[in-house]
């Protein structure tokens, strides 16, 4: 039973530890009564006997620390006492400690957000059944060589070719999102909702089941089915108050009958975590629509077959999209080709970029930290070298003496990681709060791979600044160090040679930060002050849409409406101006259609013209400020059928009506045929792209049931939201509303992500900033210090102040310099990796470079002159005596 | 050349539990049987004598308890354990094994 025994005694040694000391100190003391008595009984004097057993004895205490040794724990006692003694030692200098912390704090949380962020968005894998082989199937538009194209919609008749013909997928199914209007119940409000049109087979072929009733089935995607809809987790708890009786129950959905089949899981986020209602797509488009091949509105996802890669299984669908193409020689809007991309890369292909640049950059703010730390560990460690030169000559090890240092830098990293966790926690949720446009966002959240990042980071924190400081010290030179006397006048400004090579590095990498940073905030400055083409201040725009079943398209339902809200609106006192239109500027492209212009010879074949489609009533371009730069707007009177009116804008008669008059011209388009009768100036659909052509139906023609209103007001425009809203609901209770906006947030929300980007890096580069400028004035400092005898002594001698302050100031800026040169070089190198985010700035703006290199010195001038004031104004008499 | 007294480690395990095996016996005892058993050769120093007990202890092989010393003084007595009684027995042993072996070689040589 030795393994018990031993089992008992490490027991004893962990939990009597204290009576185990005093036990072992009583038997050596015993010891040496034994050998008192023993040469007292030889005939010694009792002092005699005392010394000689002292003398033959030893050490007591290093004896005593010999026997402790071979106990159990021992080692695990040694780590608890370096950690006392470097929390003592931190606990003595609580300045320097909490700088050093706070630092590390700063680094290591930005770092750990946005580990966490790029981790649950980019790296982790789509929480479906075997992930790796869903792929996102699109059409490739024309121009055929143009990469941009590459990823177009899919027309619903390909996707029915491709399902049908197609041997490379276990499964494909096709989506479409739309918003639709969930009708008010049991005193809620009706409200607008984003929901996903699908084939009924998408669950199965994401590999996902609901979480509470069933999956769609073939019979339930048809036009004579009836309505059956799938509920998001968040949906039926919020709006269902989480009733398992939901199933069989029948909601309207946009005033028509759907019943409910079932409930998706809680984490299911299917394209993104904003659509809350999934319906059959053959039930709620008709028939013609789904069969149209150059109609493109839909995206399709497919599961490859086992051991079918992407490629294949993409040149197997170009196959029959070629064939189709071929067979309809005479229509240009066919595609020839498909193209795919994993479904992980459509989510998140966008943020990719930006996230890793962010976290790159978070990388550079650790690395700063990090050498700011080991910074301040190295002027601790030469502010100790005496201590540590005696400690040494009295036999402490080399390696004892570097143990205790690298707790030391250990605690400090594991404080500042243990507060930097906290505050990354905190990154995190506002993140999560601020960007819910993120794909994939609701799976941000903080788990044990993100803890034990923080670890590993934590201790590479430690062991890098906690070993440059090490190896700084030179405890080699113990006798030179004992030696040097007081009179250290001669301690020249190479001792800090390792502390400017730091600040170096730290101010090259603070260089690169800013420079990013610049041009980002010069790019989205760009971006901000681009003329979208219309008012954008005083100017609310709401959406609204109608319910489809009692607003019938095309019919007078909708225009009947629309009128009477006008007439309604603008009669409202404050309101200046109102208008309707589908897609507001900046609001996106939306949709196009192709044309033809009568007066002009028919095309070969084979080949079309294509603009962009926006609906617009009457009084929208004066409502907005929008010029029109010839003819006028659409007639009020011209209704329905004989809404025949259109109007184009500038860069449609640049590119289709050259040095030609295009009044009176008529176009052919989605089966009807219209008159031009103006002109109106260009709109950007989206900030950042140029304006493209664009051709205005008239509202009145009545084919839409949903429109974006738009009002102008003198005074503050959002207060008339209400009685807009008020006016609305006491048409119809039944009208979906949504995006209450002004229009100059609208443009904000769409440029969400460039000002995002632009915030953070421009944080990122102003924390570094500030913790190089603490490093340049923690060395100036302790050069000085250092100085003071030598400083004194110049000034006794003669030396003028001004001559002193140059001195010094030399000795800051010269690393700073030396920084700025380097960080230049590197920033050049990383301008042109960041090309791609940038909008209307080249790379190498040499603004952005001359305003970071001019901020840069003017922060490293004002760090460095407070020492070297310092230093100038010494007192000779007091520096000399001081020593 | 090292001083008589320079015991290898194991060896002074061994010897310690050799001289606690009879009766249990205090630290400054057990050096002091050593050095007259071995013929005033073999001086234990404190430096060894203590961490060597200690670790015995730890491994399990001897245990100590307080009691009266001869001189009516309280001290840390140790003797055999079970485990010890059989780890002594191997040493021993071992130890035969070893030195018989030495002493082959020697008197070849």
């Amino acid at each position: 039973m030795r393994w018990l025994a031993k089992l008992r005694m490490r027991v004893t040694m962990l939990f009597a530890r204290g009576r185990a000391a005093a036990a072992l100190d009583e038997e050596l003391r015993f010891h040496i009564e034994q050998q008192i008595a023993e040469y007292r009984a030889a005939g010694m004097s009792d002092q005699d006997a005392r010394y000689s057993a002292l003398r033959l004895f030893g050490n007591p205490a290093l004896l005593r620390d010999q026997a402790r040794a071979t106990w159990s724990w021992s080692s695990v006692e040694i780590l608890l006492r370096d950690l006392r003694l470097g929390v003592r030692g931190l606990v003595r200098a609580p300045g320097f400690a909490l700088i050093a912390i706070l630092v590390m704090a700063l680094g290591i949380g930005a770092n750990v957000a946005l580990f966490t962020v790029v981790r649950s968005v980019i790296l982790k894998p789509l929480p479906f059944k075997d992930p790796g082989s869903l792929v996102m199937l699109y059409e490739h538009g024309s121009p055929e060589n143009d990469p941009a194209a590459a990823y177009y919609v899919v027309a619903g008749g390909i996707y029915a070719e491709w399902k049908k013909l197609n041997h490379s997928f276990s499964s494909m199914a096709l989506i479409q999102e739309s918003d639709v209007g969930l009708a008010g119940s049991g005193g809620q409000l009706s409200e607008k909702l984003t929901a996903l049109h699908c084939t009924w087979d998408l669950m199965t072929t994401l590999g996902v089941q609901p979480a509470l009733g069933r999956d769609f089935n073939a019979a339930d995607d048809s036009r004579s089915a009836n309505g059956t809809v799938l509920l998001s987790w968040s949906l039926w708890k919020r709006r269902f108050a989480a009733d398992p009786a939901i199933v069989n129950r029948t909601i309207y959905i946009d005033a028509k009958p759907y019943t409910v089949i079932g409930v998706m899981p809680a984490w299911f986020a299917f394209p993104d975590a904003r659509t809350e209602l999934w319906t059959p797509v053959y039930h709620d488009e008709p028939a013609a629509f789904m069969a149209m091949l150059d109609t493109h509105a839909f995206l399709a996802v497919g599961r490859l077959k086992p051991g079918v890669n992407a490629e294949q299984a993409t040149a197997d669908l170009s196959v029959i999209s070629r064939r189709l193409h071929d067979a309809h020689a005479d229509n240009p809007f066919i595609n020839k080709r498909a193209t795919s991309r994993p479904l992980l890369e459509h989510m998140v292909g966008d943020i990719e970029k930006p996230l890793y640049v962010l976290l790159a950059a978070t990388g550079c703010v650790l690395l700063i930290a990090c050498l700011n730390v080991a910074n301040l560990l190295v002027a601790r460690a030469a502010g100790r070298r005496r201590e540590m030169a005696i400690r040494t000559a009295l036999g402490g090890g080399w390696l004892r003496l570097l143990r205790e240092r690298l707790t030391e830098s250990f605690l400090l990293a594991a404080a500042g990681g243990a507060a930097g966790l906290l505050l990354a926690y905190g990154a995190v949720a506002w993140l999560v709060s601020v960007r819910k446009d993120m794909s994939r966002v609701e799976g941000i959240h903080i788990d044990a791979v993100v803890i034990a990042f923080t670890v590993g980071v934590i201790a590479l924190c430690a062991l890098f600044s906690g070993l440059i400081s090490a190896f700084s010290a030179k405890d080699k030179q113990v006798f030179l160090t004992l030696h040097e006397s007081s009179r250290s006048a001669g301690s020249g400004p190479s001792k800090a040679t390792l502390r400017k090579v730091l600040l170096i590095l730290e101010v090259g990498l603070t260089v690169v930060l800013l420079t990013g940073a610049g041009l980002l905030l010069k790019s989205y400055d760009r971006l901000r002050s681009t003329d979208v083409g219309c008012i954008t201040s005083n100017v609310l725009t709401m959406q609204l849409g109608l319910p489809g079943a009692r607003y019938k398209t095309p019919g007078p339902g909708p225009v009947n409406f629309f009128d009477e809200l006008l007439r309604r609106v603008r009669a409202l006192p404050g309101v200046e101006a109102a208008g309707l239109v589908d897609v507001v500027p900046g609001g996106g492209y939306e949709g196009d259609s192709s044309f033809t212009i009568l007066e002009h010879p028919a095309l070969p074949k084979g080949e079309g013209l294509d603009a962009m489609n926006r609906a617009a009533d009457a009084r929208y371009f004066a409502a907005m400020g929008i010029p029109i730069l010839r003819g006028r707007t659409f007639n009020e009177n011209l209704r329905l059928d004989k809404a025949n009116e259109m109007l184009i804008t500038d860069s449609f008669v640049k590119q289709y009506f050259p040095g030609e008059e295009p009044l009176g011209k008529h176009l052919r388009t989605n089966g009807r045929d219209y008159v031009i009768v103006g002109v109106a100036a260009d709109t950007r659909f989206e900030i950042g792209e140029p304006p493209r052509p664009m051709k205005y139906f008239p509202m009145a023609n009545g084919e839409m049931n949903y429109a974006t209103l738009v009002l102008r007001s003198s005074q503050d425009v959002e207060q008339i939201a209400l009685p807009v809203q008020r006016v609305m609901q006491s048409m119809d209770r039944d009208i979906g509303v949504s995006d209450v906006l002004t229009m100059n947030q609208l443009l904000g929300k769409s440029m969400l992500d460039e000002s995002f980007n632009t915030t953070m890096l421009a944080g990122f580069a102003g924390l570094s900033l500030l913790l190089a400028a603490v490093g340049l004035f923690g060395v100036l400092s302790y050069i000085a210090a250092q100085r003071t005898g030598e400083i004194g002594i110049r000034i006794a001698l003669g030396a003028q102040r001004q001559q002193v302050l140059r001195l010094m100031l030399l000795d800051g800026l010269r690393p700073a310099l030396f920084g700025l040169a380097l960080g230049l070089a590197a920033s050049v190198a990383t301008a042109r990796l960041i090309r791609t985010m940038l909008y209307g700035t080249k790379p190498l703006d040499p603004l952005v470079f001359a305003s970071v290199s001019a901020l840069l010195l003017l922060v490293a001038a004002v760090a460095c002159l407070v020492p070297a004031w310092r230093a100038s104004r010494l007192d000779p008499m007091q520096a000399l005596r001081m020593e | 050349m090292g001083k008589p007294n320079d015991l290898v480690q194991g060896t002074l395990d061994l010897l310690i539990l050799k001289t606690v095996a009879p009766e249990p016996m205090h630290g400054w005892a057990i050096a002091k049987r050593i050095q007259q058993v071995s013929g005033e050769v073999l001086q234990v120093q404190q430096g060894s004598l203590y961490p060597a007990l200690h670790r015995l202890e730890q491994q399990g092989w001897i245990k100590a308890k307080w009691a009266e010393s001869e001189t009516g003084r309280q001290a840390r007595f140790y003797s055999l354990t079970a485990p010890g009684r059989k780890q002594l027995a191997a040493e021993t042993a071992n130890w035969n094994r070893l030195s018989a072996a030495i002493n082959l070689v020697m008197a070849e040589a």
